[in-house]
């Protein structure tokens, strides 16, 4: 069901793909057309990719170092100022992501995953998700005792990957502070005067052409806007409020732990031995509140959503247990030992804010001469922790191609390698995005049936190693 | 590429002063400026790159010891023999070789010039020429590392003498690559009545099947003006996907690599030309489809 949901959901989610305009966005002959002779002056790069957050950092670090790209040109632009620290500060930065093992096979790739090691990131053995208004638990873990994942900064991130963006500073030109405003698309087979070429223009009026450019630009992105892509997004009700929180006691703090509450998941990821930050989705009338309550009040909430049975109801209780038992009968090591999630005891002050949360999905990934990777192409819900891996996955695809395309001489912005990482990315990211929005809005309800199908569902899938082990 | 004249017959009519073939000259000069339509007439010569390159390209690396990955053709000259609209030149342009295209048709040179302009690395690697093989001979001999004559020879009026003038302008030792059409029964049902007339993936009259050259014969060309046959491979077109593959079978399409014998006319004793051309059954290649 589950598949044939993802199937139902893919078709809405991508739109006929046989509707791609062979002359990219509808032949906007606007008047960003200039003589080839003015065009001319601005600098080209084989790749310019608009957006230096983590997807956009790494994307243009990975093709920095990659052999093919010797002797390309490759042009970063990021809004804001650059960010590198030598030593992190004592206090953690409450915006922080879970990092799959795959995202950090890539990070290391480029020499990136061994700043992040020196800085500081906290390794994760196990995530225990469970259900606020049933029993009904899973928990993951990896057999051979590896790290299932790891929590770190966003700000290390950033820091790894600027170091080593300047280790490629000859083949990488990163302008900060630079706001691209304006895009001009060129037609596929271009005519004797007019350039081949995509052009760019950065608020400061300096002109960039580049043969691919790639937008990692965020969920409101702009390149995919004026590449006239349909983007299929939705708002949701909610708002994640985050905060950096001080646990009770020192633990060995290597679970992460997801409550989902009728009014959205709260999960606990760990930072180290006596400090986790809060992820909390929940209503925007909430987080508001939480936000505005005193530091007291704010701990006894996150205890209290953590431990409270007050969703429970003995209906639900009952035939969980049933089918708990139903379950043992048939496979005895299918039930996990529930462990007990810390109790917090302090917030940092300071620390907490709330960002609003939505799901996108562009119908595009990719046109003539443009890619778009990130939150840019798909926006998910945190409560499965896939948002940057997912883009990390993006940037290993696009760069295989590339790196391809490149060694094989071929133009690098030509639709033909860039169309087979839409297809591969498209067949894996979309039933992913659709599977997390389902969970989004199956555990958000408090209705009897519901309840039960995802407690039983919860249940099942705990037993059935195929189904986790995919998860 | 093109080539001039040459109606069929036997080899009765060998004095022939130019390889190239005015008849053909006028077919391509129809198409002069759909050279750079990814989808258009010349699509299945686009996506041919996705196998000759890097055909030409691992061949040039296995024979070279010193070479950089990030520019691998690097210090490498090459001749593009009928490179029409700059095809095939500008992606050995772009794994940093000196490439000198000509070809016959003025139209198809403006087109490749006015292409490679807008990129400053291609507009320096690469020079453009409006001119038959045999006229440039006399200032180039021995002067190119590589020549590549893809899907040519075909069009050629003399063949023989198209291959002197190869030699005459390849240093020693110096690779020649050939893609061109074999001359069989399959070739000219899926090469002419299917690619021609029914999908219309080739524009009509490209092709006359008694120019075809079959492996044996360019071979046997090949080995009496001083070359040496390193590599045979079929190649296989696939209308549906639009992509080129290589198969065992040369009865339709296929590539040629040989070496230019050393100063002393040796061909050094130790090769064995992959392929020989004995006779493939035709059965496999049409199954492949």
């Amino acid at each position: 069901t589950s598949a044939a949901m993802a199937a139902v959901w893919g078709r809405g989610l991508l739109a006929p793909l046989s509707g791609r305009p062979r002359a990219g966005p509808r032949a906007r002959l606007r008047p960003g057309l200039r003589s080839v002779a003015a065009a001319a002056a601005a600098p080209l790069y084989d790749v310019v990719v608009s957006g230096g957050g983590m997807v956009g950092s790494a994307m243009a670090a990975v093709l920095g170092h990659d052999i093919h790209f010797h002797d390309k040109k490759i042009a970063l632009l990021e809004a804001g100022p650059g960010k590198e620290y030598d030593r992190m500060p004592d206090s953690y930065s409450n915006r922080v992501s879970s990092i799959s093992p795959g995202s950090a096979t890539l990070l290391s790739s480029f020499g990136a995953w061994d700043h992040v090691c020196s800085l500081r990131l906290k390794p994760f053995r196990r995530m225990q998700v469970w259900d606020a208004c049933s029993e009904a638990m899973i928990v993951f873990e990896k057999d051979d005792l590896d790290d299932m994942g790891y929590i770190v900064e966003n700000d290390v991130i950033m820091s790894a990957l600027t170091k080593q963006l300047n280790a490629v500073a000859d083949r990488v030109e990163v302008f900060y502070r630079s706001r691209a405003v304006g895009y001009t698309w060129p037609l596929p087979s271009h005519s004797c005067d007019t350039s081949p070429w995509v052009q760019i223009e950065l608020s400061d009026g300096r002109r960039l052409q580049t043969k691919l450019l790639i937008g990692a630009d965020g969920h409101n992105s702009i390149v995919r806007k004026e590449a006239e892509i349909k983007n299929i997004e939705h708002q949701y009700d909610q708002s994640a409020v985050v905060a950096t929180l001080h646990l009770s006691e020192a633990t060995d703090n290597n679970v992460a732990w997801q409550r989902f509450l009728p009014t959205g998941p709260i999960a606990l990821l760990p930072l180290s031995d006596t400090a986790s930050s809060l992820v909390w989705s929940t209503s925007h009338e909430h987080a508001s509140e939480l936000l505005a309550m005193d530091e007291e009040s704010f701990v006894d909430s996150i205890n209290s959503a953590f431990w409270s049975n007050i969703n429970h109801s003995d209906f639900i209780d009952t035939a969980g247990a049933m089918f708990r038992s139903a379950i043992s009968l048939l496979k005895p090591s299918g039930t996990a030992v529930r462990q007990l999630p810390p109790s917090v005891a302090k917030v940092d002050p300071e620390s907490r804010a709330m960002f609003p949360l939505g799901m996108g999905h562009a119908t595009q990934y990719v046109q003539h001469r443009m890619a778009l990777i990130g939150d840019a192409a798909h926006r998910v819900h945190p409560l499965a922790g896939q948002g940057v891996n997912l883009g990390f996955g993006d940037i290993a695809c696009l760069a295989h191609h590339l790196s391809a395309a490149a060694f094989n001489g071929s133009d690098l912005g030509s639709l033909k390698h860039l169309l087979k990482f839409e297809t591969e990315r498209q067949r894996h990211n979309v039933s992913l995005i659709a599977a997390i929005d389902m969970l989004k809005r199956l555990y958000s309800t408090r209705l009897a049936p519901l309840v039960l199908l995802r407690t039983w569902g919860l249940q099942a899938t705990n037993a059935l190693p195929p189904v986790k082990v995919r998860i | 590429q093109l080539s001039l004249f040459r109606l069929t017959m036997k080899r009765l009519f060998s004095a022939s002063h130019s390889s190239v073939d005015s008849k053909e000259m006028k077919k391509f000069q129809l198409l002069a400026q759909k050279w750079w339509d990814e989808e258009g007439e010349y699509s299945a010569l686009h996506s041919m790159n996705d196998i000759r390159v890097p055909f030409i390209r691992d061949t040039l690396l296995n024979m070279s010891s010193n070479y950089h990955l990030g520019n691998p053709l690097s210090g490498v000259k090459i001749l593009d023999v009928g490179c029409g609209g700059g095809l095939l030149s500008e992606p050995l342009g772009r794994l940093g070789a000196s490439v000198t295209g000509i070809d016959p048709l003025e139209d198809n040179i403006r087109t490749a010039d006015q292409h490679k302009s807008f990129d400053p690395v291609l507009a320096k690697r690469i020079q453009y020429k409006s001119s038959s093989l045999e006229e440039i001979v006399e200032e180039c001999m021995e002067t190119f590392d590589v020549i590549v004559a893809s899907e040519v020879v075909e069009h050629v009026a003399d063949l023989e003498m198209f291959i002197k003038c190869c030699s005459q302008v390849l240093k020693p030792e110096g690779s020649l690559f050939i893609t061109t059409i074999n001359k069989t029964q399959l070739s000219y049902v899926l090469g002419i009545v299917v690619a021609e007339k029914i999908i219309g993936v080739v524009p009509e009259g490209t092709h006359e099947w008694e120019k075809f050259v079959p492996p044996e014969e360019l071979e046997r060309l090949l080995e009496s003006n001083g070359f040496s046959v390193k590599t045979v491979n079929g190649m296989l077109y696939n209308p549906l996907s639009g992509s080129w593959s290589w198969m065992e079978s040369t009865s339709i399409n296929y590539a040629m690599h040989a070496v230019k014998s050393g100063a002393q006319g040796q061909s050094s004793p130790a090769d064995v030309p992959s392929e020989l051309g004995s006779e493939q059954p035709l059965a496999t290649a049409g199954t492949t489809v």
